[in-house]
């Protein structure tokens, strides 16, 4: 045939080597499929039968994978010519896209959030149309609220100074920086933790305390797995295996925790502070 | 100069770099390559859908009758069973053989990739749906079933209406199917903005591959939104929340949005892969290169868009105003015409092409014909004030089993005809390969044709029982459903003859008209492919 009806593309060698990872065959990713799946049908158990026993079999289970798993991978990273920096490029995009799916997550309990909100004659039976419902007391936004955002916001600032730490070569102020971060995050959590038990409204108590401690706390559990992820760099570091051209996994828990700051931002301001009861506590 | 001698090896020369191919276990539980983890797709796949397949022939022989007693009369049971069959079709054989099955093959052999981004990551997709499996298999078994429909409205999937373990089974198992397919999606588009060989610029990359980028963006933004609606409805059964309960102020409303925010990407992501293999069976068997390539790539793009735009379509009469009304009727007729720029391109593609009528064309010119009645049918429901009258009948029930039953299964069949031989080395049977086509055509549309007349009626779905007056469109669907089961057993006929045939077929075994990458490697392929990267001029 003429090559006016084939105008399709001509391949030939580039005489390229790949340079990508080709990796060994895994005993974790099927391990993990199960363990994850026993850890469902432990929740299922909890919920259902008060049963706790599935459920931390299958906790430790996917733990002790994503421990095998990441350890695999630094082992890898550490191989020459396996993590190449189109390799790396490619470990960049996949933290992206995941951060990117995460803020879906988030999006449909900020959806549940405005849907009441906004329009509060979506609350069934209310009597009145307010946000947040009669009854509902919230705590002072610029209480204990704006004291965490406040330590985010600082453990935002020392994750960077880290990062800078790092490119300047700055062992010792990397180790510090990455150390205050963790820390920060650890006060976090403390600080929720006090927030929540001192809570003026019950956990059954309608909608407004499902909204608000499903956001809250699914941002809390974040900021948990954020703080772990730095707390993995922070011994890293300490290790000397971050160099400034190559420091992926202080890139992607800086990424992650920037992340959950963001969230946390937004949090403040809908949850917390605009939506807000006319009285507050504390 | 040859193009493919270059890279091409052989099997038995290529392993993992210290060795050969992995042993049994080792090869299909723990493995990291794309092809395999593409057949272990496929073959789950299969057996999804016969699963599936088999619950829609127990359902047509309930409706096939009125007054008709079989063990699934109850109407618990035949919700459960609905349920299944929906939950079975999409997340167990549409979704595994479009991705997963034929994305994972030919993604990376199309750009000229040795494998996918992340193959772990991969292998962790894949073994997550055969338990994700189980528990929709908990879900239907375990009394009383979960009998909600694959939307799973709240308050009828609430504890009240929905007690115990069953419903609980299946909210986890799409949790599971959920993480499978987002993992998928990352490692997708990672693969397909890294790893592309020397010279393959994004307006070079063949149509499949678009329609899987476009997918797996939908996947990515819309599967995290039903993982939060999930979560809330199981805190709601489990731990005394009240997103959708009315009881404790939730709205059951705001489960409709957050679901349908997922669900219309959802069948999207359904059908553009199909529109990707459609794409290249409709230009390699037309001897012809796809009509309008750029257009072509823009219509997926657009269509992906507007996917994230139109999702109250599916709530015309769930209470929503009528300005809201107004709007995604609007939106959604706009999708009408990137849809139309695809059809008219097809065409325009075998407009004066030298056209081979070989099973897999047979099946992609199906793909047209039956995907654009649902597509008609669609503008129909579109609109908001005809969509009073024909929301939850049989209409809707012709309507996406048009675009889906028939056209992304369609989709399927055209890529498993014109990639087998590529995938095992083995030709199908080309008489055996047509029959399947022709009796399926025909099963399908008695099938799913009559259903059009019976929603007219006002025939509402997810029944199990008629009045009389519906028992002649009923009788003719039943009929065209065991036609369609036959011909299933047709293609397991044809699997049996491929698997058996000693007849090995040559590289590009469809000739000149098929020029994308995968043809200019060995069939099958050897296990590494392009340890050496080919160039795209």
């Amino acid at each position: 045939m003429s090559s006016e009806t084939h105008e399709g593309p001509l391949y030939t060698s580039s005489g390229l080597k790949q340079p990508y990872h080709l990796v060994d065959p895994s005993p974790w990713p099927i391990v993990g499929a199960l363990f994850g799946a026993l850890t469902l049908v432990g929740i299922i158990m909890v919920g259902n039968f008060d049963n706790y026993t599935l459920l931390i079999i299958g906790v430790l289970g996917v733990l002790f994978v994503m421990l095998m798993w990441w350890r695999d991978v630094l082992r890898e990273s550490r191989v020459p010519a396996m993590h190449t920096p189109i390799v790396r490029l490619g470990l960049r995009y996949g933290m992206l896209f995941f951060i990117t799916s995460e803020v879906m997550f988030f999006v449909a309990f900020f959806w549940a959030f405005f849907n009441f909100a906004l329009f509060p004659e979506h609350v069934s039976f209310a009597t009145i149309a307010q946000w947040p419902p009669v009854g509902i007391h919230t705590d002072d936004p610029f209480s204990v609220p704006f004291l965490l955002t406040m330590i985010l916001l600082l453990s935002g600032t020392t994750v960077t100074w880290a990062h800078h730490c790092l490119l300047e070569k700055d062992q010792k102020g990397l180790v510090s920086g990455l150390g205050l971060t963790v820390f920060l995050g650890i006060c976090f959590t403390l600080g929720q933790l006090y927030e929540y038990t001192h809570s003026p409204f019950p956990f059954h108590g309608g909608i407004y305390p499902s909204v608000f401690f499903l956001a809250t706390g699914f941002h809390g559990f974040h900021v948990i797995v954020g703080t772990c992820f730095l707390a993995v760099c922070f011994f890293r570091a300490r290790a000397g295996q971050f160099s400034p051209e190559r420091h992926f996994g202080f890139e992607a828990a800086a990424w992650y925790w920037h992340f959950v700051d963001v969230v946390w931002l937004f949090l403040f301001t809908c949850v917390y502070l605009w939506g807000a009861s006319a009285v507050t506590v504390g | 100069m040859s193009t493919s001698a270059a890279y091409q090896g052989h099997a038995e020369h290529v392993g993992y770099g210290h060795g050969h191919v992995p042993g049994f276990f080792r090869r299909w539980f723990c493995s990291t390559n794309h092809k395999d983890i593409g057949t272990l797709y496929l073959t789950f796949s299969v057996f999804g859908g016969f699963v599936a397949g088999t619950l829609s022939l127990l359902m047509r022989w309930q409706l096939i009758v009125p007054d008709h007693h079989t063990f699934i009369a109850n109407g618990q049971t035949w919700n459960s069973v609905i349920t299944a069959h929906g939950l079975l079709m999409i997340f167990f054989t549409v979704m595994p053989g479009l991705i997963g099955g034929f994305g994972n093959w030919f993604v990376p052999l199309m750009i000229g990739a040795p494998d996918m981004a992340f193959p772990r990551l991969n292998n962790i997709s894949f073994w997550l749906l055969p338990f994700a499996f189980c528990l929709i298999m908990l879900g239907l078994f375990v009394p009383p079933g979960a009998g909600v429909g694959w939307t799973l409205y709240p308050p009828l999937s609430e504890a009240t209406y929905q007690p115990g373990l069953p419903m609980d089974f299946t909210l986890f198992a799409l949790h599971l199917a959920g993480i499978s397919s987002l993992l998928g999606a990352i490692n997708f588009i990672t693969t397909i903005f890294n790893m592309r060989a020397p010279g393959m610029t994004l307006h070079k990359m063949p149509l499949f591959v678009w329609s899987i980028l476009v997918t797996a963006f939908l996947l990515l933004l819309s599967i995290p939104v039903l993982a939060g609606a999930i979560t809330m409805l199981i805190t709601d059964r489990l731990f005394g929340t009240a997103f959708f309960n009315p009881v404790g102020g939730g709205d059951p409303v705001l489960w409709q949005h957050l679901f349908w925010f997922f669900g219309h990407p959802e069948v999207y992501i359904m059908i553009l892969p199909a529109f990707g293999i459609v794409s290249h069976v409709i230009s390699t068997f037309s001897r012809k290169p796809i009509f309008g390539y750029i257009g072509m790539v823009y219509a997926m793009v657009a269509i992906g868009v507007i996917a994230f735009a139109v999702w109250a379509h599916h709530m015309f009469i769930s209470g929503i105003s009528v300005d809201t009304r107004a709007y995604f009727m609007a939106a959604t007729l706009v999708i009408a015409v990137p849809t139309g720029v695809k059809v008219f391109s097809w065409i325009a593609t075998m407009w004066g092409g030298s056209i081979e009528m070989k099973t897999p064309m047979l099946f992609a010119v199906g793909f047209i014909f039956l995907f654009v009645i649902g597509g008609v049918t669609g503008v129909v429901l579109a609109n908001a004030s005809i969509d009073q009258v024909l929301h939850n009948t049989y209409y809707v029930v012709a309507h996406f089993h048009y675009v889906l039953s028939l056209g992304s299964v369609f989709g399927l069949f055209a890529g498993f005809y014109y990639w087998i031989g590529k995938m095992s080395g083995r030709q199908y049977p080309e008489f055996w390969g047509k029959l399947h086509f022709w009796v399926m055509f025909v099963g399908v549309n008695l099938t799913f044709f009559p259903m059009h007349f019976l929603g007219l009626a006002g025939m509402p779905r997810r029944y199990p029982d008629y009045p009389d007056a519906f028992a002649g469109w009923n009788f003719v669907a039943s009929c065209g459903a065991f036609i369609s089961g036959a011909s299933l057993i047709i293609f397991l006929y044809v699997v049996y003859r491929i698997f058996t045939s000693h007849e090995a077929v040559a590289d590009n075994y469809w000739g000149e008209g098929a020029t994308t990458l995968e043809w200019a490697v060995s069939s099958p392929p050897p296990f590494h492919t392009f340890e050496e990267l080919p160039r795209v001029s």
